[in-house]
């Protein structure tokens, strides 16, 4: 095993020992005791490990560790500030985005990456950038309506 | 509170949970009784209890699972109803071997219309027994007293129940009579309600069972044989064992590996030296000439109308996998997974490692969904006896690939239909006959004198199981398609044709009420534009669907949907509506891509990027339409499902004239 590196997560510094070719989502799930960042297929299919890494959303599962020493990670537990929901959490529990939920970290996380990028997309940009996203329950058409809702418009 | 068995006598229940007054509810007489035929008794016939604290808390104690369904929000609007309390003051434990009663388990849509009115009943009979406590204490006629928002209220008194209840011990039994809260009257239920804890799951918090870590707890890997039914000749773990800090668990053919990390156990796996042998296996070639052994019994004359129907296997894909974290420790096995049976886990746990009862506690966090794919509890199984060896809480998370292979799949079927019509169009037979998929929905719906239905049960090549609405997705599209070939053969509207010859009600209800949002009138079909329905019925709850397509050099479009939906009053149409476009949405995926390929006893795609599911892209614009009664509930988890691939095959054939009787369609 190598040597410690240094990640920011949500804002925290963390000494990790893992290998810098372990996996992100390893180290955030196991390592850091971030679990809300979700495996799901391990192949950059599924999106339910969906962290951002500076201003990009990328999947965890097959970013390594090394890939993200020196740019802030933000996972799920990063959006909530001082017991406030971000409009995209209060979005997908006023839209009840969500069955199982096992998706929806990921699912919120793409989609702040989306509205950091374009803060008003149409129904196009929410389909194509969430289309890296599965969920299995099939909550989609809820999932579009929250994501417009908390970029402001009508869902 | 502390952990408690649930063979404790009620009494000592009571104490354990600080008094208070306890309603139990008990075990539909038939469902006691077949338990009592296989020797288990008491504590099986209650099926849930619940009870109000002197801190006016209420808890519903029951043995179903949370498992995407929103079982937790829809039992608490029952509680909140039937006890005139806030939503807030209402939780739910569901799922914990150790606390709650005993429970076959969440599947085939029994929750809301059984476990929901026992649960009501119970939380009824409290109230009551709130009055009565009320009515002692104020020495007053108990008919001057209500109960509203958490008190009892008289015309000069008021008290909370948390004040009735403080230092009582009150245990009572449910009272099976007692009037449920009218339809008309519901306030809490019928009301849509948001998943009770979602906040925990948009922020991340809440921890299925892949999330939970203990103090000491090491990752472990099974090693898996090549294919399926394969045999370890040879086993050589030497270099594993070299390793710091893995240790190696071999009983028999089962072989783990145990490491501080996963990473260390996934290397250490590699390292394992084993050979097998291995057995020729059929592959998706043979496979529906395997299934059908024999020919129906029955058989019409010639120049009837005929159909041959095929659907492959599928798998359920749950996102959250299979996943278990064990913990052999004080002569104690404590194991949280994702099930939708814990206390089926709970006895494969026992056999398994031959511990007794007592010994045994199975925890099953809200899960990851399951789809009738959760039912075993194999990944359990595999961390306890880890654990049960090491002495170590254990940790084991399937793969995808994992989950893909060693769980199990809806069954792959073939359906055989013969029918025949006189000239006014009326059905006048109907033989169906099912190999392999299952008997779930195999009943006519329509009105037919003497329809013939059977399923022919047989040997399957792979690992098959339950599924959402079983067998009735592919009954269903056999049987609609058929009609739907019937239809056109003789030249008549395929709605017409469908409500001429049917009289039961609900679906003629709902078929009416897809047609009618759909806009659909007989249109001419050709040149890839085209319009499909179906319908269905199944677990007392009935759907339509009806699809607009287009399909352009075999490219399909599907522009609309509309489907129609009706399970009875309506317990929260939000988390209704999200179960009904959620399984058609599903039903997307059996109808157009999902299929098992295997061959040699191997998967051979066992990867989210071979097995395509429904996707943010795919999906097409839904109409969904819920029609409200005051008729019982019905579940809904399940029938939505079963009229999106017969309603879109028709429209693809009114399209293109291509008939598609092959599940996953293949287009071009
Ligand atoms: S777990 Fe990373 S994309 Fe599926
Ligand atoms: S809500 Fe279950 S996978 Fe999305």
């Amino acid at each position: 095993m190598g040597g410690a590196v240094e990640l920011v997560v949500n804002g925290e510094k963390h000494q990790v020992k893992a290998d810098p070719q372990t996996t992100l989502l390893e180290v955030l799930r196991d390592e850091i005791g971030l679990t809300g960042t979700k495996y799901g297929c391990g192949e950059s299919q599924c999106g339910a490990c969906t962290v951002l890494l500076g201003n990009e959303h990328v999947h965890a599962c097959v970013t390594l560790v090394e890939e993200a020493v020196g740019k802030p990670v933000t996972t799920i537990e990063g959006l909530e500030q001082d017991g406030n929901l971000h409009p995209l959490q209060q979005a997908f529990l006023d839209e009840d985005a969500m069955q199982c939920a096992y998706c929806v970290p990921g699912m919120i996380m793409s989609a702040y990456a989306l509205l950091r990028r374009i803060p008003h997309p149409t129904d196009e940009d929410i389909l194509q950038h969430m289309h890296g996203n599965i969920c299995r329950c099939g909550g989609y058409p809820r999932m579009v309506n929250a994501i417009k809702r908390a970029a402001g418009g009508k869902p | 509170m502390t952990t408690r068995q649930v063979t404790l006598s009620r009494r000592s229940l009571l104490k354990a949970l600080g008094g208070g007054v306890i309603v139990f509810a008990t075990t539909p007489d038939v469902i006691a009784k077949a338990w009592a035929q296989r020797g288990q008794n008491i504590p099986q016939v209650i099926s849930a209890w619940v009870h109000v604290g002197a801190d006016g808390q209420v808890t519903v104690f029951t043995g179903k699972a949370e498992v995407g369904q929103n079982a937790r929000t829809s039992l608490t609007q029952g509680v909140a109803e039937e006890l005139r309390v806030p939503v807030k003051d209402v939780r739910v434990t569901m799922a914990d071997t150790d606390l709650v009663p005993y429970d076959m388990g969440t599947f085939g849509s029994r929750t809301t219309p059984t476990m929901l009115p026992q649960v009501r009943r119970a939380a009824a009979s409290a109230r009551e027994a709130l009055i009565d406590l009320a009515a002692d204490l104020w020495q007053i006629d108990r008919a001057k007293l209500v109960a509203v928002d958490g008190r009892i209220v008289g015309p000069k008194q008021t008290a909370r129940y948390g004040e009735l209840v403080k230092d009582k011990f009150l245990d009572k039994a449910i009272d099976e009579s007692i009037a449920l809260t009218a339809h008309k009257d519901w306030k809490v239920l019928g009301k849509p309600l948001h998943k009770v804890d979602g906040r925990e799951f948009v922020t991340g918090r809440h921890k299925y069972a892949s999330d939970i870590a203990l103090p000491g707890m090491v990752h472990a890997k099974i090693l898996r044989p090549p294919s399926y039914h394969a045999k370890l000749v040879t086993l050589d773990t030497k270099e594993v064992e070299a390793l710091g800090g893995v240790r190696v668990v071999h009983d028999g053919d089962f072989v783990a590996v145990a490491a501080p990390t996963v990473r260390e156990a996934e290397a250490a796996l590699i390292k394992i030296r084993a050979e097998w042998t291995e057995s020729s296996q059929p592959s998706n070639k043979e496979l529906f000439a395997l299934l059908k052994t024999s020919e129906p019994q029955t058989t019409l004359p010639a120049g009837q109308h005929r159909g041959r129907y095929t659907c492959e296997y599928i798998a359920h894909v749950p996102l959250e996998p299979r996943a278990a974290v064990a913990n052999w420790s004080d002569g104690k096995l404590t194991v949280y997974t994702g099930s939708q049976r814990p206390f089926g886990v709970k006895s494969e746990l026992v056999e398994a490692l031959g511990l007794p009862e007592s010994k045994v506690r199975v925890i099953v966090p809200d899960t990851g969904s399951g789809y009738g794919g959760k039912h075993t509890g194999e990944a359990a199984v595999e961390a306890a006896r880890v654990s049960f060896k090491l002495g170590v809480p254990v940790k084991l998370v399937w793969s995808r690939t994992e989950e893909f292979t060693w769980a199990y799949f809806r069954p792959a079927g073939v359906v055989e239909v013969q029918s025949s019509v006189d000239d006014q169009g009326k059905l006048q037979s109907w033989i169906f006959d099912n190999y392999n998929s299952g008997g779930a929905g195999i009943g006519m719906p329509y009105d037919v004198n003497d329809p013939h239905t059977e399923f022919h049960e047989v040997e399957s090549p792979l690992r098959q199981g339950s599924y959402r609405a079983l067998a009735a997705t592919f009954n269903n599209f056999a049987r609609e398609t058929h009609l739907d070939e019937v239809a056109c053969a003789l030249g008549m509207d395929t709605l017409q044709f469908r409500l001429h010859n049917l009289t039961n009600s609900r679906i003629q209800g709902v078929l009416t009420t897809a047609a009618q949002k759909f806009g659909w009138a007989p249109m001419e079909g050709g040149r890839g534009h085209g319009q499909g329905i179906a319908c269905g019925i199944e677990k007392n709850s009935v759907v339509a669907t009806a699809v607009e397509v287009f399909v352009n050099n075999g490219e399909l479009t599907i522009i609309r949907v509309v489907t129609a939906f009706e399970c009875g009053s309506i317990v929260n149409p939000e988390q209704l509506q999200n179960q009904v476009v959620g399984s058609l949405i599903m039903g997307l995926g059996g109808a157009l891509w999902e299929e098992v390929l295997f061959a040699d006893g191997k998967i051979k795609n066992a990867h989210l990027s071979r097995y395509r599911v429904p996707r943010f892209t795919d999906i097409p614009k839904i109409d969904c339409v819920l029609i409200d009664n005051a008729n019982p509930s019905a579940g809904a988890g399940e029938t939505p499902i079963i009229a999106i691939a017969p309603a879109l095959g028709n429209a693809i054939f009114h399209a293109t004239g291509k008939r598609l009787r092959d599940l996953p369609f293949k287009l071009s």
